[in-house]
């Protein structure tokens, strides 16, 4: 009989780890302010990642206003497109989904998830946000400083990055430098404590096989993501030394409108390297917790166990490992020795491996179930949907010589946008439908989120997918107006004016979200302790919302993995994971 | 049932819109036809894919949608099904990487008779520079470069003083191989014309390349692909390829670096008389 996940045990494992001492707020302050309790840090992680998303959101109408709309729009100069996207794409990225998936997401469902009573440093898991609200705080200065922000691109890549051809030469970037430099700070804080915290504070019976996939993605992710930041931390604190001490770490020699400049000796591609060894493993960070998080809504909501968990697990770790050696696939045309092309295309196109065993299981976990067409499982088929199309078209871009043609171009953008944009979008509106009753008592309206849903999904896919043809066409990225070019006809104005509505359209849809999440806060219908019949343990607190130190007196005794959901001969069609089993309540032996 | 057709209606208009798409690839104009090859094969297997795992998705929602007195099957793993799965997955990606590597390794290596050609990128213009009767090109490097010598060619270099300096647009002659060597002497620029296939980096400090032959006669607009700045989309060129004949009827024409640089010193010397 082989070792099966699913397998009841028959005894209650010890304790390994002693109940923590909490700490114990004693005034409004501590409780909702400077609270030390993972839930309320994971509220204000949320809110602040979300509020300045909102910002990204309309940088991102901004640009799209000049794509489709070109020289209409006064008030848009090449300058400032520079800055919109530099700041959209850096906010999306660093600041809200990485925010919001670790710092969020982790947060709250990591100590439910796992029957912990908090996070195991709760005092240097509230540090970790108030950095991380200085290193917005920072982020957003940038657009009131005199030039305002950089236009570097998000990349930042040296030497344009602190050139005075590039806006935001004065200000903008060296805050943008030390706004990164800050938030790897704060997120290396409640990084430790996520990891710490899955390794060491699991309650009894709560075996590493028995996680939860969106605890083993937020897990896999943090990991990984202390391993990839100290590589832009780096390249951010020599580039800030290039730029105001005038170290030549990324500056060769160069003349710079006809003035030589004083630097020298310096390596840009060196900064490309170190910022794709963070870059690339930055997409599955990203993707990791979404990868989790969209098992756990499709099991749920198809009353059906994820399909192939142990394959699951395995899968997340593999891709882990091997987002380190891929990064260079980011370079294929950046002039690196050639023969790198070979290895990195190999090993990228290996990744895609484990990516599609991830794809069949969810699919596979829908056959033979019982689909409830609810909101959260919406969102995981579109994530389904965006992902798989973007994982493919990084087939193309993952391939070195099809990177050539393409690179740079908006296919690249159209890539990227719905791997790691869209797709964790989706599992972030999933997820967010999913757990709000928990984290407020309330349910979202169904209806508003129907339309959310459908707006969104749909709308951003007429964005993304006619663009990768833009730039099969050549279309270049990064152009603030194509303008009269011999190749590029007519119609593909037209499609940009198309894609630039359908983004306003999405865009405006998010109003709706925003409203239906106030709203329901307060009027929205009570949503009881388990309102989706789920087995996992954050669903089975005594208290809703989770009170503080989660579990009243005792904690959880986990008897089974998470995923108990129409097993034949039970009762419900679904087993939490703290029920005993049967042979155990007959024998009185129920702690 | 709804959703399970919007499901399927997302895939399939996906499949027709690829079909229909007025924009495609601009019509070829090197030897880099692999390469679109590869991007079909790419497309017929991605395409493939995509389509039947939306379109199982779609059936399973119309077959498996929640109805009461419905209950899900117990089914935690397939052994079998998840291995069969992934070894033909790995086949699938082994078809694309294949021929991607082999076209690659064609990519990289240049042929013997290529002959070289310099673009200099720097904030926000192109510069170009052919051998001489001696076939080679001289040193340059950064330091050197001032208003009497906009390229910073080396002066010391016998090599470089047959260099044609070309002042206005790049002419190639059709069908020969010829190495791109890239270079700039501010920030990064990439060396981009769309109906070539190939593009590469140019990097302060060091010199990059590509080759290609071009296969056909035309004007082709050079793009700049890598952002270099405020100006990154006004930096344009255009390269026209031509036959043999024409082609050397335009280079009896071009200056080489000795004759500009003596047409700039007399110029220089003529200025400095006017003003003492």
């Amino acid at each position: 009989m082989v070792d099966i996940p699913y397998q009841e045990v028959t005894g209650i494992p010890p304790a390994e780890v002693a109940d923590v001492e909490l700490y114990h707020p004693r005034s409004w302050w501590t409780r909702y302010v400077f609270s030390q309790d993972a839930k309320v840090i994971a509220v204000q992680y949320s809110i602040t990642a979300m509020a300045i998303g909102m910002v990204a959101l309309v940088l991102s109408w901004l640009m799209r206003l000049q794509l489709g709309f070109p020289g209409t729009f006064s008030f848009i100069d090449p300058s400032q497109y520079l800055q919109f996207i530099t700041m959209h794409g850096m906010i999306m990225v660093i600041y809200l989904l990485t925010a919001l998936f670790l710092g969020g997401f982790g947060n709250y469902l990591i100590p439910l998830m796992v029957g912990a009573r908090d996070m195991v440093f709760p005092y240097v898991n509230m540090l970790s946000y108030w950095v991380y609200l200085l290193a917005v705080i920072v982020l957003a200065a940038t657009f009131f400083v005199p030039g305002g922000p950089t236009g570097a691109g998000w990349t930042l890549y040296p030497p344009q990055a602190i050139l005075s051809g590039t806006p935001g030469q004065d200000w903008g970037i060296v805050l943008m430098l030390a706004s990164l430099i800050l938030f790897i700070i704060g997120f290396t804080m409640g990084g430790l404590n996520y990891v710490v915290t899955v390794l060491q504070a699991r309650t009894r019976g709560m075996t590493l096989m028995r996680l939860p996939l969106t605890v083993w993605g937020i897990f896999t992710a943090t990991v990984m993501a202390l391993l990839a930041f100290p590589a832009l931390f780096v390249a951010s604190v020599m580039l800030l030394l290039d730029r105001l001490l005038g170290t030549s770490f990324f500056m060769p020699t160069l003349v710079e409108m006809g003035q030589q400049l004083k630097y020298g000796g310096g390596s840009p591609i060196l900064f490309q390297h170190l910022f794709w060894f963070f870059g690339h493993p930055e997409v599955y960070i990203v993707a990791l917790p979404a990868f989790g998080i969209i098992s756990d809504l499709i099991s749920v909501h198809a009353r059906k166990n994820i399909f192939g968990y142990r394959m699951m697990v395995w899968a997340i770790v593999a891709i882990g490992a091997l987002s380190f050696v891929v990064w260079a696939h980011h370079m294929y045309v950046s002039g690196m020795h050639p023969y790198f092309g070979f290895f990195f295309a190999t090993t990228t196109l290996i990744i895609a491996i484990p990516t599609a065993i991830k794809v069949y299981n969810w699919v596979l976990t829908l056959w033979r179930g019982d689909i409830h067409l609810t909101v959260p499982m919406l969102y995981a088929l579109a994530f389904i949907i965006t992902f798989v199309n973007g994982g493919l078209t990084g087939l193309f871009l993952g391939n070195v010589v099809v990177d050539v043609p393409l690179s740079d171009t908006m296919f690249v953008v159209a890539h990227f946008h719905m791997v790691m944009g869209i797709a964790p979008i989706m599992a972030v509106f999933g997820g967010i439908y999913h757990w709000y009753p928990k984290v407020t008592g309330r349910m979202l309206n169904e209806a508003l989120g129907k339309f959310h849903f459908w707006v969104t999904f749909l709308g951003a896919y007429a964005i993304f997918f006619p663009m990768h043809y833009l730039g099969l066409l050549g279309v270049p990225r990064r152009y603030h107006d194509i303008g009269e070019t011999a190749f590029i006809p007519a119609s593909a104005h037209d499609l940009n004016a198309f894609m630039s509505v359908a983004a306003l359209i999405v865009g405006f849809a998010q109003l709706v979200f925003v409203f239906n999440m106030i709203w329901s806060l307060m009027k929205g219908k009570e949503a009881g302790g388990n309102p989706w019949g789920a087995t996992s343990l954050e669903w089975q607190t005594p208290e809703t919302p989770p009170g503080h130190g989660n579990w009243g007196k005792e904690l959880p005794v986990v008897y089974r993995w998470a995923y108990d959901y129409s097993v034949p001969g039970a009762t419900r069609d679904f087993v939490p994971q703290n029920e005993p089993p049967a042979g155990l309540m007959a024998q009185g032996v129920h702690p | 049932m709804a959703v399970a057709i919007i499901l399927l209606l997302v895939a399939v208009a996906s499949v027709l819109f690829h079909i229909y798409s007025p924009w495609w690839w601009t019509p070829i104009a090197s030897n880099w036809r692999y390469i679109d090859d590869t991007i079909n094969i790419t497309f017929w297997i991605t395409g493939a894919v995509f389509f039947a795992v939306i379109a199982f998705m779609a059936y399973c929602v119309f077959r498996f949608h929640h109805k009461e007195g419905r209950r899900a099957a117990y089914n935690p793993e397939n052994k079998k099904l998840e291995w069969w799965l992934s070894i033909g997955t790995g086949i699938g990606v082994a078809a694309m990487l294949a021929p991607g590597l082999i076209v690659w390794h064609q990519f990289v290596t240049v042929p013997a008779d290529a002959t070289e050609v310099e673009v200099m990128g720097q904030q926000w213009q192109w510069s170009y520079r052919l051998p001489g009767k001696d076939g080679r090109l001289g040193t340059s490097d950064a330091r050197h470069v001032s208003s009497e010598n906009p390229m910073g060619l080396n002066l010391d270099d016998p090599y470089g003083k047959d260099d044609v300096v070309i002042q206005d647009d790049l002419h190639l002659p059709v069908g020969k191989p010829v190495k791109v060597l890239l270079r700039s002497i501010d920030v990064l620029h990439d060396f981009y014309v769309p109906e070539f296939r190939a593009k590469m980096d140019m990097i302060p400090g060091a010199v990059t390349y590509f080759w290609f032959t071009p296969t056909r006669t035309g004007t082709f607009e050079v793009l700049c692909a890598e952002l270099c700045g405020v100006a990154h989309a006004q930096m344009r060129s255009k390269v026209i390829v031509q036959e043999e004949r024409e082609y050397h009827a335009w280079l009896e024409k071009q200056r080489t670096f000795a004759e500009l640089s003596e047409q700039r010193g007399v110029a220089k010397a003529a200025y400095k008389a006017d003003s003492e």
